[in-house]
């Protein structure tokens, strides 16, 4: 399945809803979007939105990890929203979970 | 030389056919298509051949003749084609052979042959999905009675994670002499793979000590698919507990040690995700699903154990591996 990415900026905040499956062929381009979104200037939060997603294998883990780096080091919060119980699962299992915030009441 | 024989052939092959149609020359012209194509004579060399070939039959009329400076010009471009392909496919031969000699590098990382060691079985299963693997495991022999061993995923597959295997193996290699817990050796392998990877790379590990006096397993776990635990005494397989963030995840990471203590028939499954990513159909195997397998398997030699289920979820997958697959079976006699 295809990726499907669209982001919403309202001055330094970004939505990123992302749909599809996040795996090796799909990934670069999820990259390229949140490093760019994290790296830039004054963003002050990067909300991403999960779901849509059908896959995501550690590729995509591996995206967020690197994205949520960016934004430690900018000062920039990072955040998920509506993770898929297997997404959610992945987060749980490799310890993302506890470095990357997850908007509550919305991770069903 | 060759070209001129070529020719001649090429003649007669003509001359034949003109002379009276058959399948036999259509055949021949065929395999010599393949003939010239196998020693890279190019489109515009053989419309001029047939130019020429044309000429020595007999009166060409002028058109027809002018026409060949279109015709050959056309297949100039063919031609540059032909040897652009030509090229590319030299280049994939040699990237085929340098994977093949990173693949035979890569495998040295692993070991060669499974420990033995009193009143314990061990099975082993380790399959790449593609040329270059991202799982690892490693038995490390600490004496006669005690080892260790670790079993890890590292993002990807490919060449970038094949390095990366090969960084997490000497500094295991390194930190081995040290006389660490598993929680340590996780805290510092932690810390050598934040600093020496891509940001967007992590290593998910299992590192445990085993003792075959106690029959203990002592280990720590880094964001690593949970292994099963079988009781003999219950007939019941369940999670082999723990939990701590993958390596190269977040520098101040604290790992936890666990203990399992295996009785007689009692059996340790440690895998990576390669085993639970395996698809059926359109859905996910579950891990409850993963457990009836295992079930209807334990009870028999680590390896066959080992060997029973890999085949089985081979078959459930339609013979389509999807990641890399390693399953370390271990089992108390």
């Amino acid at each position: 399945m295809d990726l499907f990415m669209n982001t919403t900026s309202q001055e330094a905040e970004h939505l990123v809803v992302l749909g599809g499956d996040i795996d090796a062929h799909t990934g670069p381009k999820v990259k390229e979007t949140l490093m760019s979104l994290a790296n830039q200037p004054g963003a002050s939060r990067i909300l991403v939105d999960l779901e849509a997603v059908e896959y995501m294998d550690s590729t995509g883990i591996g995206i967020f990890i690197a994205a949520m780096k960016a934004c430690k080091q900018n000062g920039c919060a990072f955040e998920v929203q509506k993770l898929s119980p297997r997404v959610e699962r992945l987060f749980r299992i490799t310890g993302l979970y506890e470095h990357i915030a997850v908007r509550k009441g919305e991770s069903e | 030389m060759v070209i001129r024989s070529l020719e001649e052939e090429y003649v007669k092959l003509l001359r034949d056919y003109l002379n009276g149609p058959g399948e036999d020359q259509l055949y021949v012209a065929q395999q010599m298509g393949k003939w010239l194509l196998a020693r890279n004579i190019s489109p515009e060399e053989l419309t001029d051949m047939h130019g020429r070939a044309l000429e020595k039959l007999g009166d060409v009329p002028e058109f027809v003749r002018a026409s060949f400076s279109i015709l050959t010009e056309v297949m100039i471009e063919y031609g540059n084609e032909h040897r652009s392909v030509h090229s590319w496919r030299s280049r994939h031969q040699q990237l085929e052979a340098e994977m093949a000699v990173a693949q035979a590098m890569q495998q040295t990382l692993l070991p060669g042959e499974i420990p033995a060691y009193p009143g314990l079985e061990i099975g082993l299963v380790s399959i790449a999905a593609k040329q270059m693997s991202g799982d690892y495991y490693d038995f490390i022999c600490q004496d006669e009675e005690r080892f260790c061993l670790s079993v890890a995923d590292i993002t990807g597959k490919g060449i970038s994670a094949a390095m990366c295997m090969s960084m997490l193996k000497y500094a295991i290699d390194s930190l081995r002499e040290m006389p660490l817990g598993p929680d340590e050796m996780l805290h510092h392998l932690n810390r050598i793979v934040g600093r020496n990877i891509d940001p967007s790379m992590f290593v998910t590990m299992l590192y445990g000590a085993y003792d075959t006096r106690l029959h203990s397993f002592r280990y720590a776990v880094a964001g690593h698919e949970p292994g099963f635990l079988y009781r003999a005494s219950e007939k019941k397989f369940a999670d082999l507990e723990g939990q701590g963030s993958a390596l190269g995840l977040c520098p101040s990471s604290e790992y936890e040690v666990r203990e399992v203590r295996l009785e007689p028939g009692d059996v340790l499954i440690l895998l990576t995700d390669g085993v639970t990513e395996c698809k059926k159909n359109r859905y996910y195997l579950q891990r409850d699903e993963l457990i009836l397998h295992m079930q209807a398997e334990v009870g028999v030699h680590a390896q066959k154990m080992a060997n029973a289920l890999y085949n089985r979820l081979l078959t459930l997958s339609q013979f389509e591996l999807l990641d890399d697959y390693t399953m370390i079976v271990l089992r108390r006699t």
